[in-house]
């Protein structure tokens, strides 16, 4: 086990102690998971969005670190208010601009997070069986990195289980 | 970054009491150890101790005295049992690399357990690489040795076999003992490593009683400074160095004698083993006191490691379940508790540490752990304030996770 400092900024702080947004949603029209607990990092995201397509709430609940717990938040602030559309265009770049930046070795939190968001709309259009044309069938980046971690912890789950016997 | 770090450090501000525990990571320095080390930085014994001056002569008198000390409390009469080393990582890679190069013509294996820290685990997978076998013995689910295993591993080819006295992370006190006969029934010239750092002052250790070969002790884990450390050298076996350069009083570590850290080491351990049997109950007290409460009074909590005499009179290492580790440290040093996790969120998997997943906890477990370690310094007050500060943490942590992970 290695170890490396985790200078972070005053916003991510901030956002670890008073987040916004936290705590399941009875109403939510869509919820949407990524990660497991198994690599330390799982987000899930509520969504209620009205019938103009509009993101009316967001919130999360996160199991992870600092930088996990303050890109979710930040995300369901980024969110709100927005048009579903607007919203898919949320990118891990602009989320960890928006939380003054993380240390590099935490990029995966944002990219988690917005990978989260990602499955939500995904999922919010599949239920209503509706195809718009800027949701494209190949998974985002976020998506994609998201499905990764996911798959690597449950390698390493089972690996560890092998081993067992 | 350093601009990052500062408001950190002011977001601490205002703390009415701090409690550190992160005592395996690094110490306080006691004042009466710093005060013992001071006069030998610019007073007195500032030569070096192979030179012929005065100032030479303090110097090799004062390491030859604090050798003298450490190797007392170490069970030994012999001073020169006693090497100086920076520290226990470079004590823990001389005995490996050091050993395995004396010997190297005669046999290729070595056996170590899996829960040894990183110094020996790392250490024997990099000669592993260089054409030793490496054997790692499993453990239980309270991190004892299977001392079957540990005996079918040894044959008439192994070089070392490594084992902590006390595991450094959850507390184990190995039965050296029996695991050293146990080698030596195999394989009488085998030669039987032990990390002892975290036996060392701690709980009753004795390398002559053991016949232990090689032992390392270093001094921040019995609140001594950082950077020295120790390897005891049974008389007349053979270590190779592993460093060249200007050898003096240390004929296995080159390079200019670090007196004051020397003084250091040697006042922590007469001040650890100084009312001994008083600390050690003080210790066990407060452990116990951690313990008991955090497992009863909080729900879903695992503690790693065993129970009673056969824990490390300091050591309480505890799994919050759901609950993020990294998440928990921050939390209770915004709350003035310093404590440190057993896993560390540093690639794109937080990686939990070996010696959980040796005792077979699952990751999520590993991820909630947080690892404390009290010292004969601590009082009931502090602890009753770490008591006071962990649950509130532990629910906020839990709050934000909510049903996150909850199937």
């Amino acid at each position: 086990m290695s170890r490396m400092p985790l200078p972070y900024n005053p916003k991510v702080l901030d956002l670890f102690r008073n987040p916004k947004n936290q705590g399941k949603m009875e109403d939510a029209t869509v919820v949407a998971v990524a990660g497991n607990p198994s690599c330390g990092d799982m987000i899930t995201f509520y969504l209620k969005i009205n019938d103009r397509d509009v993101i009316e709430k967001a919130s999360f609940e996160s199991y992870g670190c600092a930088a996990n717990i303050a890109t979710s938040s930040i995300v369901t602030e980024m969110v709100k208010g927005l048009a579903v559309e607007a919203a898919w265009s949320v990118s891990w770049k602009s989320v960890t601009e928006a939380v003054g930046g993380l240390p590099s070795i935490k990029f995966h939190c944002g990219i988690l997070a917005v990978g989260a968001l990602k499955r939500a709309i995904r999922k919010y259009h599949k239920d209503r069986g509706t195809r718009p044309e800027w949701l494209s069938d190949e998974i985002s980046f976020e998506e994609k990195q998201a499905l990764e971690e996911e798959e690597l912890a449950k390698l390493l789950s089972k690996r560890m289980k092998t081993e067992e016997k | 970054m350093i601009d990052n770090v500062r408001e950190l450090l002011r977001a601490h501000e205002g703390l009415k009491r701090e409690v550190y525990l992160d005592n395996e990571n690094s110490s306080q320095v006691p004042k009466e150890v710093v005060e013992a080390m001071l006069p030998y930085y610019s007073e007195y014994a500032y030569g070096n101790p192979t030179l012929t001056h005065k100032p030479g002569w303090e110097a090799y008198e004062t390491i030859m005295e604090s050798a003298q000390k450490i190797a007392a409390c170490l069970g030994t009469e012999t001073l020169e049992d006693v090497n100086f080393a920076p520290g226990e990582t470079e004590a823990n890679n001389l005995a490996l690399i050091g050993t395995a190069q004396a010997l190297k013509a005669k046999s290729k294996k070595i056996v170590i357990s899996e829960t040894e820290p990183l110094s020996v685990l790392n250490v024997a997978e990099m000669l592993q690489k260089q054409g030793y076998t490496l054997v790692k013995i499993p453990v239980d689910p309270e991190g004892f040795v299977d001392l079957q295993k540990l005996g079918d591993a040894v044959d008439n080819g192994t070089v070392l076999v490594s084992l902590s006295a006390v595991n450094q992370e959850i507390g184990t006190i190995q039965p050296l003992k029996a695991a050293i006969d146990v080698v030596r029934d195999r394989n009488p010239d085998a030669i039987f490593h032990t990390d002892a750092t975290d036996a060392y002052g701690k709980i009753l250790f004795d390398v002559k009683a053991l016949d232990v070969d090689l032992a390392t002790v270093g001094s921040y884990k019995i609140l001594g400074p950082r950077g020295v450390g120790a390897l005891y050298v049974k008389e007349g076996l053979n270590v190779d160095r592993i460093l060249e350069g200007q050898i003096g009083t240390q004929r296995l570590w080159p390079g200019v004698e670090n007196t004051p850290l020397i003084v250091g080491f040697a006042k922590a351990s007469e001040l650890a083993f100084e009312n001994f049997q008083d600390n050690i109950h003080h210790m066990r007290k407060l452990r116990d006191m951690l313990i008991s409460r955090i497992t009863e009074g909080i729900t879903d909590v695992r503690l790693n490691g065993p129970e009673g005499d056969r824990r490390g009179s300091d050591n309480v290492n505890v799994s919050f379940l759901r609950c993020e580790g990294e998440a928990l440290t921050i939390e209770l040093s915004l709350k003035g508790v310093y404590v440190s996790s057993g896993s560390a969120c540093t690639r794109r998997l937080l990686q939990p540490s070996h010696v959980l997943v040796a005792i077979g906890r699952k990751f999520d477990e590993a991820h909630g752990s947080i690892l404390m370690k009290v010292t004969r310094y601590h009082t009931e007050e502090d602890i009753e304030h770490v008591l006071e500060v962990i649950p509130k943490a532990v629910d906020r942590i839990r709050g934000i996770v909510g049903s996150t992970g909850v199937s």
